[in-house]
């Protein structure tokens, strides 16, 4: 294995069942279920994917999810919406926690 | 009303917006039917490790159900130059329009034929000089009429009062717009054209059209603004139908969603992109047996400019003509019964994902 990354993986996600094919049946039913047209649209459920994929910083989710995205009928403009969702939530959080910096600080400082 | 002064007419006309040139007027190598169809032939395709062809995934002979749209192409004319365009059609393509005489044979085989619906079609088939006689001719056999309209043209002033003509008539606007919102149908048909096609479809909706009534239909045509499978045509078009009331006040019937064919300009799109591989191996892994029935070659003659039969108008645009080469002259439609359809490797184009036809998914 050349690395830890390698495309090929991604096709061949679906030999990961090879192995406790039980399991892995149940698995990519629910994932197709999840998927499917519902409440939310299948499109919108690829954003939604779309911008977890980029919190997790998943290459294959990425791939998969941009593609899939286009797909479905998403432009480049509200992919990038999606994604800024990610960047709003993963930088409110840590900016969230500046208020147990500021109170531990306000606590110890004159 | 003549050819030559529609040409003038759109030589000067700055509006519309146009996202290219022809392949034509690049002098690309891809104007050669025989060269689209070797590039197609060239790429190594396959399925389950094994070469594949579109007659042997099918299993056998594709075989025509009843003649029931009789589609006419009037000619490569357009004011628009769209970079996925199938035909090579734009305002330089004065070289193929339909001339008078067929105009006057394809009205009389309406005249004789089971087809119960007229499908027109180009370019842009409003340019030609007689597009209203053959739709009055249409109507008068008491034909229902379709017109394959680019939007865009209805706002050229030699169209002024056509959309309220058409409405009179009955006629349905089966009219392209790729997507919904203005990035990927500007980048696929011109910087503006998302503005004006809105435009178009307001003066539709002014005239009835897109309001539920069966005899002011608005159908509107999406296809993929790249190289990927469209959407899934009832989720596509709730969400269409929400985005375009809420963003723009207008409204339409119903949405087709068709997929790219790898011909002309989309195929010289792929190549030049390095997608062209992938495009077709995405085909025709995608290859599903039930959108088979519902293929529009099965059900649908189509006239080109010159007179000559075709199983579609995709093979039109590649010069595959109907078995037995026939001419609109000497329409037999038992002979079209009795044929079989002409098949290639951009048939994988129609039976990828959920079917794509000139009616719109078929699976």
């Amino acid at each position: 294995m050349p690395g830890y990354y390698d495309r090929q993986h991604l096709a061949d996600f679906g030999k990961i069942a090879d192995t406790s094919p039980e399991l892995g049946k149940k698995f990519f039913d629910y994932y197709g279920s999840v998927f499917a047209d519902g409440a939310l649209s299948a499109r919108e459920k690829s954003l939604i994917a779309l911008a977890v994929a980029h919190a997790v910083q998943c290459p294959y989710c990425i791939e998969a999810y941009t593609k899939d995205c286009q797909e479905k009928g998403a432009d480049l403009e509200q992919m990038t919406e999606a994604l800024h969702v990610t960047v709003a939530i993963r930088g409110g959080a840590s900016l969230v926690h500046g208020m147990q910096m500021r109170e531990t600080a306000q606590k110890l400082g004159m | 009303m003549t050819i030559r002064a529609v040409v003038e007419d759109l030589a000067n006309d700055r509006k519309t917006p146009r996202a290219g040139t022809s392949l034509r007027r690049r002098g690309s190598p891809l104007v050669s039917t025989a060269e689209q169809l070797r590039t197609l032939d060239a790429v190594q395709l396959e399925r389950e490790g094994r070469r594949v062809e579109f007659d042997t995934l099918l299993g056998g002979a594709l075989r025509p159900a009843r003649l029931e749209i009789f589609q006419v192409n009037l000619g490569k004319l357009c004011n628009m130059t769209c970079r996925h365009c199938h035909v090579d059609a734009g305002p330089d393509r004065w070289d193929c329009v339909m001339p008078d005489e067929i105009v006057d044979q394809v009205i009389a085989a309406i005249g004789k034929t089971c087809a119960h619906a007229v499908d027109i079609t180009g370019g842009a088939p409003e340019l030609h000089p007689r597009f209203r006689d053959l739709i009055e001719a249409a109507v008068g056999f008491g034909k229902q009429v379709m017109d394959r309209c680019n939007l865009t043209v209805l706002l050229l002033p030699r169209n002024k009062g056509l959309v309220d003509w058409l409405a009179e008539r009955g006629v349905e606007i089966v009219a392209s717009l790729p997507h919904y919102r203005r990035p990927n149908t500007d980048a696929q048909r011109g910087q503006g054209v998302f503005e004006r096609s809105v435009e178009a479809m307001r003066l539709l909706n002014a005239a009835g059209y897109g309001r539920g009534d069966p005899k002011r239909r608005l159908t509107l045509v999406s296809n993929p603004a790249g190289a990927f499978l469209g959407a899934s045509q009832a989720t596509a078009e709730r969400e269409w139908r929400q985005s375009l009331q809420r963003e723009h006040g207008v409204t339409f019937d119903r949405l087709f969603v068709l997929n790219n064919m790898p011909i002309a300009r989309f195929l010289d799109w792929l190549q030049q992109s390095g997608n062209l591989e992938a495009y077709l191996q995405k085909l025709v892994q995608a290859f599903n047996p039930a959108s088979v029935a519902g293929l529009m070659c099965r059900n649908t003659l189509s006239v080109g400019w010159d007179g000559r039969l075709y199983d579609c108008d995709f093979n039109q645009m590649l010069d595959l003509e109907i078995e037995g080469g026939l001419h609109i002259s000497d329409f037999d439609e038992d002979a079209w019964h009795a044929r079989s359809i002409v098949t290639a490797r951009h048939c994988f184009g129609c039976t990828a994902g959920a079917g794509s036809s000139c009616g719109g998914q078929t699976a």
